[in-house]
This record gives C-alpha cells, structure tokens and sequence, in this order.
C-alpha cells in the first residue's frame, strides 16, 4: 500500500504509520485508528507550519500545537520523534509503568507537550485562553488546536466558540478531525454551517491532502478559523478502514503486526 | 468580604499586571470600575463555567495569574474536572474566589448550595483551601498567597467572625490554651464558640487555611490530649484524616458539621444555622456533652 502524496513521500509515511502499530503492539495499548486518522494534520503541523525550535525552547512567542483529542497522540508522539523532540529508545517505553509516554500525553512529563489532555473538551477552551493570552501580550502566535468530531459532542466546543468569536481570537486556529467517529452515537453534521453561525471562518479540506492542509493551515482572517479535515479513522491500514468501530481501542498483537508490516511494504 | 475581595483585587491589579479576574457573571457589579479601568484584564466571561477554568488554563500557561469568581457550586461542582486536570494535573497556579458555600443562598434552594466543596478541593493534588473568618483575614490570606505557585480555592462566606486575628497562609492560629479537650474551628464558626470558651479547660486552635494544614501546630499540643471536636461549616472529613495523621494514639474525635443531606428548606441562612445546630447555645452544649464523654 503505498502512498503518493507530494509533500511527504510515501515510504517516510508508511514507516510513520507502522511506528505508530509497533509502539501500540509494543504497549498493547493505543488508540491506533485515532492516531492515524491525524497524522497527515500532525505531520503538516510540525513540518510545515510551527518552528520545533522555537518550540523546543519553549519561546514565549511561538507558535502551539494542543492536542485536545488526547487519545490521538501516537500520532504526535512518532511525528516529534522524527523532529528529534526525544529519542527513539525513550519513545520505545510508550506505555510502560515508568514511561514519559502514556496512552494520553502529559505536559509535566514532556515539556514540548502544550497540554495535558485526555478528557475530550479540555484543550479548546484552554488553546483559546494561550490565543487571548497572546494576544495581551501583543505576540504573533498562533495557536492551533486539534479536536474531534466525536469531542464536539462535548458542550465546551460550543461555550469555547462563543467565547473566541466574542473575543475575536483570530489566532486560534481549531483544526476537526471529521473521521465521523461520532457517527454511531450523536451525529455531528454540518459542523460548517454550525461553527459559520458562531461567526468563525470557516474551511473544509481534504485531511489527508498536505498542500490544502498546509494552505488551510497558512489562512489569515480577523476571525477565528476552523479547519474541518475531512479524515479516515484507521487511513493507511485496511482493516482498519474497514472495521474503525472494532478498531478503535484494540491491541493489536504480534501477528497483525507482521501483517501491517507486510502491506506497508516497509 | 466580596467589598474586600473587590477591593483588594483593585489593589493588586495596579501593581501586578499578571493577575486577570474572571467571572461568570457573578459579582459583575461590584467590579464595574475594573471592568472600565482595565477592560483586557477583567472580564466578564459569561455563564460558561467549564470553559471558563480551562480558558483560565490557558493564562496561566502563558504566565498569568488568573482569578476566577463564581458561586461555590457552579465552579467547584460544575467545573471539577476542569479544575482537576486543567490546574490540579497540569500543575498551573490560578486563583478560585467562591462566595456561597454551604447555604449562604438558602432562599435559593439546593442548585445554590455547596457544603461539599471543601472535600472535593481536598482531592486535588495541588490545590490550596483557604477559609477566611471574616473580610480582613481574607485580605491577608489572598495577599499573602494569591501569587504562590499552586491552585488555591478561597471560601468566601456571608457570616464574619467578629474578632480580627492576625493570620498567616498555611499557619493555624492558638487561640487558648487548656487540658481536656482540642477544639478546632474553621473559618467564621469561630463567632459561634469565642464568647464562651474561656469557661472551659480546653485548647482552641482556629485554621484559615486547610490545606497545606498546619500539623505543627497539633503536634506542640498534642501531648495528653485524647479528645478532639472539629467545628467546621461544611461536610466532613477534611480535617478528620489530617488529624488522624498527627495523633497516632487513640483519639475520639467528633464534629460538628453540616450533615450530608440535601437541606430542603429555604428561609434564610440563621434559620439553616439554627436547624443544624450552628448557634452559640447549641454549640456549647455539644461541647459540653463532648467533654463528659470518655
């Protein structure tokens, strides 16, 4: 199964992803269907959009990256081992009793975390209080946060549009992981015309095109944006595609691993 | 003490430009002049109380020192979790001013009361309790603390204890010393006892804050003492298990509280006091009562 996207050349993707199975087979833990429906947006994040360094550094102006779909963050974790936020052995504890690394990532643990998150509907509210913050301070920040769609059933999505609208947050940029997860339980739709009505900017893309994510990402307005990215829970492994629901908190054990290895051609 | 909480938060804005008030439509009258001096740093966020800690997160990250203020209920019960990961876990400082608690608002009904924010504040790592008797201690507590590194929740009640006592955040305050009994008295409840217990042989400790609570203070008295009488205007257990903890022979202890019940009664908060037995009168005969037993 390989993959032709211009910006990332298929094997880099491929060895992502199956880094992605190996830590989850390696922990028997993960949230692996979550993680690879983000990846394409993680990896365009720390690639194309916000500086590592400054990052790294911690700079009072640099621009964030919360992941408030917490689950999610194999995906951050493999994209910033890559990005040389930490080391591969160090990464390789994911899950274990004395790991930096949980199911869930911890800012008090790893300091290029931006947030602790876990609960859905945390790291909204809290992005869009680092954006006001910045904005006080008069920095060009932007802070870019990821949710889901599932976590929009969360009623703070809603209290945290309200807010950023009314305060303007132009630099906070909240980026929709519509893998539909939400679709056997309370159905999101039209989250366009939903976050339109709270007076946001809204774009829909494409969340496994890096050239779109990377112009939605690179959007200005005197508003605050919404990226809805249009995503595949489980992109990359069929079968996971084909069973997310399944998928969606299993361990995948040694045998399924070879075979993922197989089809990714690594 | 909302006059004072106003005040002194007018006070310290203008020389802390870290600090940033929030409230939840709550108290917004009292802060019209900040709201106008200051219109960047004091907002008015809304009935939003989730978001609202979590937005206050977010300052905190970034280095300010966020002061939130709501009803007791609509923070501590509504907004717990927020509270937990957002500050507790995350390890971010930031202020929680509540008025309320317990059945300040005792015409409002059950939806308004909070006797149980003390314990669930209890329970989050990283969070400071502080129980002010009355608008003076409160300026002191908040002045001394609002800027330390932690979470910390302040009880503001509408009952004052009359006596201005000079406190110290994290520090108990010796009040009398006897022999046959430790009484300890938190917060406003200190009204209740102060003018009678000079008839009795015992040792009378007042906390204004519970949380880091202060065992040294125990640990000078504790010699001899087998009895203790926690006087507290809230559920129990807070202050039971720091007890247990300095005192590691047989102790009985006993408090007066408010039961866990929901108090279905309106009215006005001194007919609750006198229903659950907040008055001078019964307080003293429970004490009474409690020095006979052996």
């Amino acid at each position: 199964m390989l993959y032709k996207d211009k910006s990332m050349r298929s094997y880099k993707k491929n060895k992502l992803i199956y880094r992605i199975c190996e830590l989850a087979n390696l922990a028997k833990e993960g949230h692996v269907p979550s993680a690879l429906s983000v990846l394409d947006i993680v990896w365009v994040i720390y690639n194309k959009i916000i500086n590592c360094r400054l990052v790294k550094q911690k700079s009072p102006s640099r621009d964030y990256f919360i992941m408030s779909k917490g689950h999610g963050c194999l995906a951050q974790y493999v994209v910033m081992e890559e990005k040389k936020f930490f080391l591969r052995k160090e990464l390789n504890t994911f899950g274990k009793f004395y790991s930096k690394f949980g199911g869930h990532p911890s800012t008090n643990k790893i300091k290029a975390i931006e947030a602790s998150t876990g609960s859905l509907g945390h790291g909204f509210p809290l992005a869009a209080g680092v954006a006001y913050a910045a904005k006080l301070k008069n920095y060009k920040s932007r802070v870019y946060v990821l949710i889901g769609d599932g976590e929009c059933n969360e009623g703070t999505i809603w209290e945290t549009c309200l807010l950023a609208s009314h305060y303007k947050l132009n630099n906070l940029i909240c980026i929709i992981d519509n893998n539909k997860s939400t679709y056997r339980s309370l159905k999101i739709q039209k989250l366009k015309n939903k976050f339109k009505s709270f007076d946001w900017k809204t774009i829909i893309v494409d969340g496994h095109d890096h050239a779109k994510l990377i112009k939605s990402f690179k959007t200005k307005s005197n508003k605050p944006i919404v990226i809805i990215a249009n995503t595949i829970k489980g992109k990359g492994i069929k079968i996971m595609e084909n069973a997310q629901y399944e998928w969606h908190h299993k361990t995948i054990e040694n045998l399924t691993l070879e075979k993922i290895k197989a089809d990714l051609t690594i | 003490m909302r006059k004072e909480f106003v005040e002194i938060v007018e006070k310290i804005f203008k020389k802390d430009k870290k600090i940033i008030l929030l409230l939840c439509d709550i108290g917004v009258h009292g802060f019209k002049n900040l709201f106008s001096k200051e219109p960047k740093r004091a907002l008015n966020i809304g009935i939003l109380e989730q978001s609202t800690i979590s937005f206050a997160a977010g300052l905190s990250k970034s280095g300010y020192i966020p002061t939130v203020h709501t009803i007791a209920p609509f923070i501590v019960a509504r907004a717990f979790e927020q509270l937990k990961i957002d500050f507790g876990y995350q390890k971010l400082r930031g202020n929680f001013v509540t008025v309320g608690g317990s059945y300040d608002y005792a015409a409002l009904g059950c939806t308004h009361h909070c006797p149980e924010d003390i314990n669930l504040i209890n329970n989050i790592p990283f969070f400071q309790i502080v129980v002010p008797g009355n608008s003076y201690e409160f300026s002191q507590l908040f002045l001394q603390s609002y800027n330390n590194k932690f979470a910390t929740y302040f009880r503001l009640s509408a009952e004052e204890n009359k006596n201005k006592i000079k406190v110290k955040f994290g520090k108990a305050n010796i009040i009398q010393k006897g022999n046959k009994a430790i009484i300890i008295a938190i917060g406003p409840v200190l009204n209740h006892i102060i003018s009678f217990i000079k008839k009795y042989d015992v040792s009378l400790i007042y906390y204004t804050t519970l949380k880091p609570f202060d065992k040294k203070i125990l640990l000078k008295l504790k010699q001899g003492f087998s009895k203790i009488l926690i006087i507290e205007q809230f559920y129990s257990g807070t202050t039971n298990n720091e007890i247990l903890e300095v005192f590691k022979n047989k102790i009985i202890i006993k408090n007066i509280c408010v039961p866990k019940l929901f108090l279905n009664n309106y009215g006005s908060k001194k007919e609750h006091d006198n229903k659950l037995g907040f008055t001078s009168r019964k307080i003293e005969k429970q004490i009474i009562n409690f020095l006979k037993t052996s």
